[in-house]
């Protein structure tokens, strides 16, 4: 049927093939940018399984393919390790709200130690200047200038705080972010779609996304660098705090904990009876922030007294 | 293999609804053209999005979640309103409403297209939707509620489907449907309809850390509305319908969908009434999203002006439905489902999702107002969302009108001619 009507409409054929033919060229102009953004994911990059599926050569290669891509982008030749967790070791945090000064310098160690974007002055630290008295955060200041401490109040430095319910995890529609043995929560970046759920999910704001790509000079980047940790996040993935696990890994102390001036964060092995945050946790009054949503967080705020 | 087995009269069928869906009027071509401009804008918008960062949406860590997100709530209750008028179809064997059950199917089917638009724009990483496909990437099912979303979003898109593929090419074949084919799956469809929508609300309402959010009236409240949205949207659908084709369409569906509207406008009003009472009764830090919304808080006053929007245009739509001139006049009845209608969107969306995050977990407020690409965006994906369904009631209907058959195709392949100038004058009228 159609030929018989086609031979006696060949203008009408012919609008046909012209408007499919304007169309699909508009198209291609309308989808350009993202062909120039697909030139710039390697099929390797595209393929890539999850951190938990891939055998060690495979994550080398993975490594080596990123440190060769943070040359070019960045460069600057950094080494990605990835330690992993540490047979009877469970990390925990404490932090001492009677000495805590609010100097929002745990803040910035953490902006630098975890190669953050410079634009944007990101960390995974907020600290809230709070009422003298009271412990209502939405009395509670972010934006505070000046000298610290003022009278009449204290300072509330916000984390991730590795809940062992953490509701971010439970929320991942493809378990991009998971709990190590050791209770750090961690993000596989080469796995995470970007959905942003778990930042909703998240009850202290500790998670943020790279809303577009990370901008660091390249003597600024941080070259040591761990697969799961603070290795230059690619856009549009999701990011947050690993208690410096390419640090605490291998012995030595979160980049926020050795910047604090005064002493207020106590950080260590919770399973090591001897350790001072088993100390702090047994002798102190000690507390933990929206206790009654149940998310059984692994920082720990204390006072003296 | 003879002419009439499904492997020679499927393929004819698939081949028939290609062509019926780029034939048409100089309106349909209007119709149309206007339409993909807009999608093309949106596709493109979206692709600069996607390639220099979503920091050109005006989404932060703060409000993590804006337009985009809350099109694709409200989607999700426009497509399990459609099938609504299933139910007074098949529960009450009404029999005008069976022949108007189909457009509302294919309404489902644009709006489930609609929602997983919105979905993949909101991700920042398009480029990896492989991971969330069970079987090839890992899919955290059951504890993730967004899985269980996916699961019954699609199984929903495929009951459509199968459903209105089904009547149709029974149709096409001049045969009469197999009740066995397709009415349990009317059924089932039925069911999986309040599921979708009760499923968006749990990805919110499951969250303890969002008090806005965490409400057990949200799925309710969810579903009431998406019985004032799809609805009010059929209404105006049908009269669209019974205009632009041949199809007949009594008043008998559009009088049984108008009482049902008014029913749930007031519902949705009630259900909304009560949170605002808990909200603000209690007080406290938990009614800061509230007050936050309907009178702005800490000197910022981003939503205020939409939620009295919503709220004024519900309540019009409200007084409306239950005036004499509905009855009378249909422009007024119109009028009412559109107020319903673009009031059910401003509250199921940037009333919904915005205030989840304002103020953000540490009370923190900071707020946000959509930027040109993702109106660019949302108006792209909404022109694909009515392309879709325009081709959808383009193919169908024809064949159950009649019009457009296997039988009639052939005879016309047979005699060739006479029959031809007859469906041009149709075409071109
Ligand atoms: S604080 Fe937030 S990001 Fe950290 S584990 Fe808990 S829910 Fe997850
Ligand atoms: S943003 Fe990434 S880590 Fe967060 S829920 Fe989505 S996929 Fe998972």
């Amino acid at each position: 049927m159609s030929a018989a009507h086609d031979e006696k409409q060949p203008r009408r054929v012919h609008l046909k093939v012209l408007g499919a033919t304007l169309g699909a060229g508009a198209f291609a102009y309308a989808m350009a940018p993202l062909r120039a953004w697909t030139k710039n994911i390697s099929k390797e990059e595209f393929l890539q399984r999850h951190y938990k599926e891939l055998t060690r050569e495979e994550l080398a290669k993975v490594i080596q393919r990123l440190e060769a891509e943070t040359k070019r982008d960045y460069g600057r030749d950094v080494t990605i390790k990835d330690p992993k967790p540490r047979e009877g070791v469970e990390f925990g945090y404490a932090l001492n709200l009677s000495v805590c000064i609010g100097c929002r310098k745990c803040a910035e160690a953490c902006h630098v130690e975890n190669n953050h974007d410079r634009r944007t002055n990101n960390s995974y630290i907020r600290v809230l200047e709070m009422e003298q008295g009271s412990f209502d955060m939405e009395r509670g200041n972010v934006q505070y200038d000046g000298p610290v401490p003022k009278p009449g109040k204290f300072y509330m430095p916000v984390q991730c705080h590795q809940c062992d319910n953490a509701p971010c995890t439970k929320v991942c529609p493809v378990q991009a972010t998971w709990k190590e043995p050791d209770g750090i929560v961690v993000v596989d970046y080469n796995w995470c779609i970007g959905c942003r759920y778990c930042e909703a999910a998240c009850p202290y704001h500790a998670r943020r996304f790279n809303w577009q790509k990370p901008e660091i000079p390249a003597e600024q980047v941080n070259p040591d660098q761990g697969y799961l940790s603070n290795r230059i996040r690619p856009q549009g993935v999701v990011e947050k705090c690993t208690f410096c696990l390419h640090r605490t890994r291998e012995g030595k102390l979160p980049a926020c904990l050795e910047a604090c001036p005064t002493g207020a964060r106590v950080f260590g092995n919770l399973l090591d009876p001897n350790s001072e945050i088993r100390w702090v946790l047994e002798h102190k009054r000690v507390f933990i922030l929206k206790e009654e949503l149940g998310t059984r967080p692994r920082f720990f705020y204390y006072f003296d007294v | 293999m003879t002419k009439n087995s499904h492997a020679v009269t499927y393929p004819a069928f698939l081949l028939r609804i290609f062509r019926g869906a780029f034939d048409g009027t100089w309106r349909f071509y209007v119709w149309m053209t206007v339409l993909t401009a807009i999608a093309l804008v949106g596709a493109n918008a979206w692709a600069q999005q996607t390639a220099n960062g979503m920091h050109v949406t005006s989404m932060t860590d703060h409000v993590s979640w804006g337009l985009y997100i809350a099109n694709f709530t409200f989607g999700v209750g426009l497509a399990a309103g459609a099938v609504m008028m299933v139910i007074p179809a098949y529960l009450y064997d009404d029999h005008e409403m069976h022949d108007v059950v189909l457009v509302g199917e294919l309404l489902a089917i644009a709006a489930i297209c609609i929602c997983i638009g919105f979905v993949v724009v909101d991700m920042g990483r398009p480029d990896r939707l492989w991971h969330i496909m069970p079987g090839i990437g890992r899919f955290n099912w059951p504890i993730s509620m967004l899985t269980w979303d996916v699961l019954v979003l699609n199984g929903y898109l495929l009951l459509n489907l199968h459903i209105t593929g089904y009547l149709v090419y029974t149709k096409f074949l001049g045969k009469r449907p197999s009740k066995r084919w397709y009415l349990p799956f009317v059924f089932v469809a039925i069911g999986w309809a309040i599921s979708i929508h009760t499923v968006t609300a749990f990805l919110y309402s499951g969250l303890g850390g969002r008090p806005f959010w965490n409400s057990a009236l949200l799925a309710p409240r969810f579903i009431a509305s998406a019985f004032v949205a799809g609805p009010a949207f059929v209404i105006v659908l049908l009269q669209v319908v019974r205009r632009a084709s041949s199809f007949r369409i009594g008043d008998g569906p559009i009088r049984t969908l108008t009482s049902v509207l008014r029913v749930t406008v007031l519902l949705n009003l009630f259900m909304l009434g009560s949170e605002v009472f808990t909200a603000f009764y209690t007080g406290g830090a938990h009614a800061t999203a509230a007050k936050y919304l309907f009178f702005g808080a800490h000197g910022r006053h981003g939503l205020v002006p939409w939620i009295w929007s919503a709220i004024a245009l519900n309540v019009l739509s409200a007084v409306l439905l239950h005036s004499k001139a509905t009855r009378e006049k249909v422009a007024v009845l119109d009028l009412a489902c559109f107020a319903a209608f673009v009031g059910v969107w401003i509250e199921k969306g940037m009333g919904l999702i915005i205030p989840g995050f304002v103020p953000s977990t540490l009370h923190e407020i900071v707020e946000y107002s959509p930027t040109l690409t993702e109106w660019k965006i949302t108006a792209g994906i909404w022109a694909f969302g009515l392309i879709v369904l325009t081709i959808a009631l383009k193919t169908a209907l024809p064949v159950l009108t009649g019009e457009v058959s296997l039988e009639r195709d052939r005879e016309l392949d047979r005699t060739r001619g006479p029959a031809e100038p007859e469906e041009d004058v149709r075409l071109a009228s």
